[in-house]
């Protein structure tokens, strides 16, 4: 980012810390840290921003932490705000990996929170349909993305019989 | 909820049940119609009530696969998502790479990966508009459009040696140099696509066969587009001026002056509309870089001096890259990356952790038409059963490419 902040950077700022958020700015990255509870609050900031949707949600498994770490990337569709993303930043515990659904805030928020679900096993309190995605109906063991689901490639040459 | 405010009609989003006057219809997953999915659809008489797209078919657990390969390799595999816009679809992964490993690739490498992201837009766009006729059974709509194609694979091939799966940005630098006589077979296929273009104009879009199940159907608000994170020609179809290659600056897109084509209706018609401007504005990209493109190198000068005197000495004279031995366990520095890049279907997204080891330990991809699934949700309710293939066609929605 070259030349001074923009206004609305510094109000939505403003607002954040006001929110009990950490922040830290990193080239055209807004990244918050919300306080214990307050994430939808921080959503909520983020859409009056105008940024009112999501590019994406993932999971991020630390078992050195024990934390899963999910992070939302919301954008703007608005022209001095495209460039920026704004990222909130959630650790949960790696056992109950439990967060409030941001559905009602972001839209959009449907199948991403929904295949973050599927893939590490965060639940999402409030999504309307946590159900499978993209695995087979029938699918068992830990959620995939996880570091301790290994993928055991099967080789090219292959016991027959 | 924020229903009220946001712009959005939340009911629309949620499944409906209905009572035993609804029926169930399930349409696929033996390939519908634009790949590997299943609709299960809620319809009251001919009226749709709901429609729950049941995707992951083709999911191939890409995100995965990428964590437990040296980081180099997440190039070849991530290009297997849209295999018919491979480049644009990995063109954002390595400029990812490249702000996590901070490399600068040289001018002339940014000039030619956008040459090869048009053309591949283009061909893109072409494919999305047989497969969008196909489905209204307009079978000369199909054949024209995957023909046509076919001179922006051939003229893909002559660039990079591959069809499709073409592998040709790497960090630092792109693999190959612009072959001689590239230029005129470009501008043949210019000015015959620019005709054809007309001829589409005449025999399909203008056509009050489709004129008929296209215009009104399928209507997505600007304010509701915005909202629900929409991307690509159907955002712009709706009237936001939105597009990859302004919000992030990759390619040479900065140096270059081109349109984003945007129309205010938001329905089929206007998506459809919207794909034959870019592809004229894809044209135009690409004259402008063969006019413009610098001299130089084609990889970064970080990785050239790696590489032994007599090898560089040849790279250099014959413009083809020969990868220096780092690359084979490129290690990727602790800390993370976000790049964005835009598609022809859209905008795809990637977020990259590295913790200092070969192997990428997190690698999020969100794919433009995993973005625009919610639109079967959302558009569908309250139209007629014969408008679903309309709309399902003018969405250019690409299993694969959702399911990763």
């Amino acid at each position: 980012m070259s030349g001074e902040k923009p206004s609305w950077l510094v109000a939505l700022e403003g607002r954040l810390r006001e929110l009990g958020a950490e922040l830290e700015v990193q080239g055209s990255i807004l990244r918050v840290r919300p306080a214990p509870g307050k994430v939808r609050e921080v959503a909520a900031a983020a859409v009056e921003a105008g940024f009112d949707h999501l590019a994406s949600v993932e999971g991020i498994d630390w078992p050195s932490k024990g934390v899963i770490e999910v992070v939302y990337h919301a954008e703007s569709y608005e022209p001095e705000k495209r460039r920026f993303l704004f990222e909130v930043r959630v650790q949960l515990p790696r056992e109950k990996p439990v967060t409030p659904s941001l559905f009602d805030v972001w839209p959009n928020a449907l199948f991403m929170e929904r295949e973050t679900w599927e893939m590490l096993g965060v639940i999402f309190e409030g999504h309307p349909e946590l159900r499978r995605l993209l695995l087979p109906p029938g699918w068992e063991g830990p959620p995939p993305l996880r570091k301790d689901f290994k993928v055991v490639e099967e080789g090219i040459y292959v016991e027959y019989e | 909820m924020l229903s009220t405010s946001s712009g959005v009609v939340y009911s629309r989003l949620l499944l409906r049940e209905g009572d035993e006057s609804v029926y169930e219809l399930f349409i696929g997953p033996q390939h519908p119609s634009s790949g590997h999915m299943r609709f299960i659809v809620r319809l009251q008489g001919d009226v749709i009530v709901s429609v729950d797209p049941d995707i992951g078919y083709v999911h191939r657990t890409m995100e995965k696969l990428a964590e437990g390969r040296e980081a180099i390799k997440a190039i070849p595999l991530l290009e297997r998502l849209t295999i018919i816009d491979s480049h644009n679809a990995t063109v954002g992964l390595v400029t990812a790479m490249e702000r996590l490993l901070d490399v600068e690739p040289p001018p002339r490498a940014l000039y030619l990966r956008t040459l090869l992201s048009e053309i591949n837009r283009i061909a893109s766009h072409l494919y999305g508009m047989g497969i969008a006729g196909i489905m209204l059974n307009h079978s000369t709509m199909f054949m024209w459009a995957f023909g046509d194609r076919e001179v922006w694979l051939q003229l893909a091939e002559e660039l990079t040696g591959a069809r499709l799966t073409h592998t040709y940005s790497v960090p630092g630098g792109v693999r190959r140099d612009l072959p001689q006589g590239f230029g005129e077979k470009f501008e043949k296929a210019a000015r015959y696509m620019e005709r054809r273009l007309q001829d589409y104009m005449r025999i399909f879009l203008e056509n009050p066969q489709v004129v008929a199940r296209y215009e009104g159907v399928g209507v997505l608000k600007k304010s509701e587009a915005s909202r629900l994170g929409v991307v690509g020609p159907n955002l712009r179809a709706s009237g936001v001026k939105y597009d990859a290659r302004l919000a992030d600056d990759y390619g040479a897109y900065k140096d270059l002056e081109f349109e984003v084509p945007t129309r205010e209706e938001g329905d089929c018609m206007a998506r459809m509309l919207v794909r034959v401007e870019e592809i004229k504005q894809s044209i135009s990209i690409i004259r402008q870089v063969l006019r413009k493109m610098p001299d130089g190198p084609i990889l970064s000068e970080k990785y050239l001096k790696l590489l032994p005197p007599k090898t560089r000495e040849r790279v250099l004279q014959e413009g083809r890259v020969k990868f220096p031995a780092l690359f084979a366990s490129l290690k990727l520095p602790a800390g993370e990356a976000v790049a964005r890049a835009e598609m022809g279907h859209g905008e795809i997204f990637y977020h990259i952790t590295g913790d200092g080891s070969a192997k990428p330990y997190r690698l999020r991809v969100v794919t433009p038409s995993f973005r625009n699934v919610i639109l079967f949700r959302y558009l569908a309710p309250g139209h007629r059963f014969m408008d679903f293939p309309a709309i399902y066609g003018s969405l250019d929605y690409f299993p694969p490419e959702a399911d990763r």
